[in-house]
């Protein structure tokens, strides 16, 4: 249990200190107009660095590959764009996944 | 007053998360109780590091009993990029209280800093209601992966959909992103390279680097993109 202990001490300081290093020293300071343009752009980024793998990359080792994933993102993107609904993004994104996973929806051929 | 209604507020963006929490948070558990963890070894994990791809990876690690300080460092990897998300959420804390930014800090997530980050954009918000996000998140986390930790395995899976919960948020939240035709690009050149990197590169460094690319050919090519 100690050892545990530590080990959560260090993963713990090693998360946290990323986390925290930006918001406490750039939060009190003059920011750079163009450091601001860009970090302006780094959430679509980010949030789509993370999702299209997400959608099209899988197995071990990674594989591009069509996925379940995918067929529900298309009618899941239309609806949030459509109504920019967050909660109801993710009630219509759940059904369709489900759905899909049921073989409900044989129009997509699965 | 005030503080009761930024809880309520905080509490109402935040719910998306905490149900997508629940099906990782219980598997998570599930995992590492296979792996030899108590429940409270499972909760004490999520408390101290509060972070989910870097606990799975971690407890894959201990179960393969490798050094404290490999799994530290590997931890350190993949946490990385919430060094970017916090410099984005920090544009909007000018001049805030440091103490509850570090305790706002200790909360930031992919999920949480995505949440925050469209609200504080849209004005009204502030860093109560997204300290409220980010604990709101963290209890669920915490729940949700000590419960998996004593019997989640008696818990049907791919329930609802339940697992698309997050997919079906982060596509409702580039959606939000999409205030122009440059964030357009930049998140079009992102998950291009995000594909590619994840396919060649190792572990998940390909989400900083894609971000970081793309930000940057967005900037350099900002004129011609608005």
């Amino acid at each position: 249990m100690k050892d545990y202990l530590i080990l959560m001490a260090g993963m713990g300081l090693v998360t946290f200190l990323p986390r925290w290093f930006p918001l406490f020293f750039l939060s009190n300071r003059e920011i750079p107009k163009l450091l601001i343009e860009w970090l302006d752009l780094i959430p679509a980024a980010i949030l789509s660095a993370l999702l299209i793998p997400a959608l099209v990359v899988g197995g071990e080792p990674k594989v591009m590959a069509f996925k379940p994933e995918l067929l529900a993102s298309i009618p899941t993107f239309l609806f949030a764009l459509k109504t920019k609904s967050l909660g109801g993004t993710v009630v219509v994104g759940m059904a369709l996944y489900w759905l899909i996973g049921k073989g409900h929806l044989p129009f997509f051929g699965l | 007053m005030r503080q009761n209604n930024d809880i309520t507020i905080g509490a109402s963006a935040a719910w998306p998360i905490c149900l997508g929490y629940i099906p990782i948070g219980l598997a998570f558990g599930v995992l590492a109780r296979k792996a030899g963890l108590t429940p409270l070894q499972i909760g004490m994990m999520s408390v101290f590091v509060f972070a989910g791809s870097s606990q799975f990876i971690a407890v894959s690690m201990l179960a393969d009993g490798v050094s404290a300080i490999a799994i530290i460092l590997t931890t350190f990897m993949v946490n990385l990029r919430h060094l970017l998300m916090s410099s984005s959420l920090a544009v909007f804390f000018k001049g805030e209280d440091r103490k509850k930014l570090s305790l706002f800090a200790y909360g930031v997530t992919d999920e949480s800093f995505a949440v925050n980050l469209a609200r504080l954009r849209d004005g009204e918000w502030n860093l109560n209601r997204s300290l409220v996000v980010n604990q709101m998140a963290n209890a669920a986390w915490l729940a949700s992966t000590v419960i998996g930790g004593f019997g989640g395995q008696f818990i049907p899976e791919k329930a609802f959909g339940i697992d698309y919960a997050l997919i079906a948020m982060f596509i409702c939240l580039l959606v939000f992103q999409f205030r122009g035709r440059r964030y357009v690009i930049t998140a079009m050149i992102a998950g291009i390279l995000a594909v590619i990197f994840s396919l060649l590169i190792p572990g998940n460094s390909y989400i900083i680097l894609a971000s970081v690319i793309a930000a940057t050919i967005g900037l350099i090519f900002r004129k011609y993109l608005t």
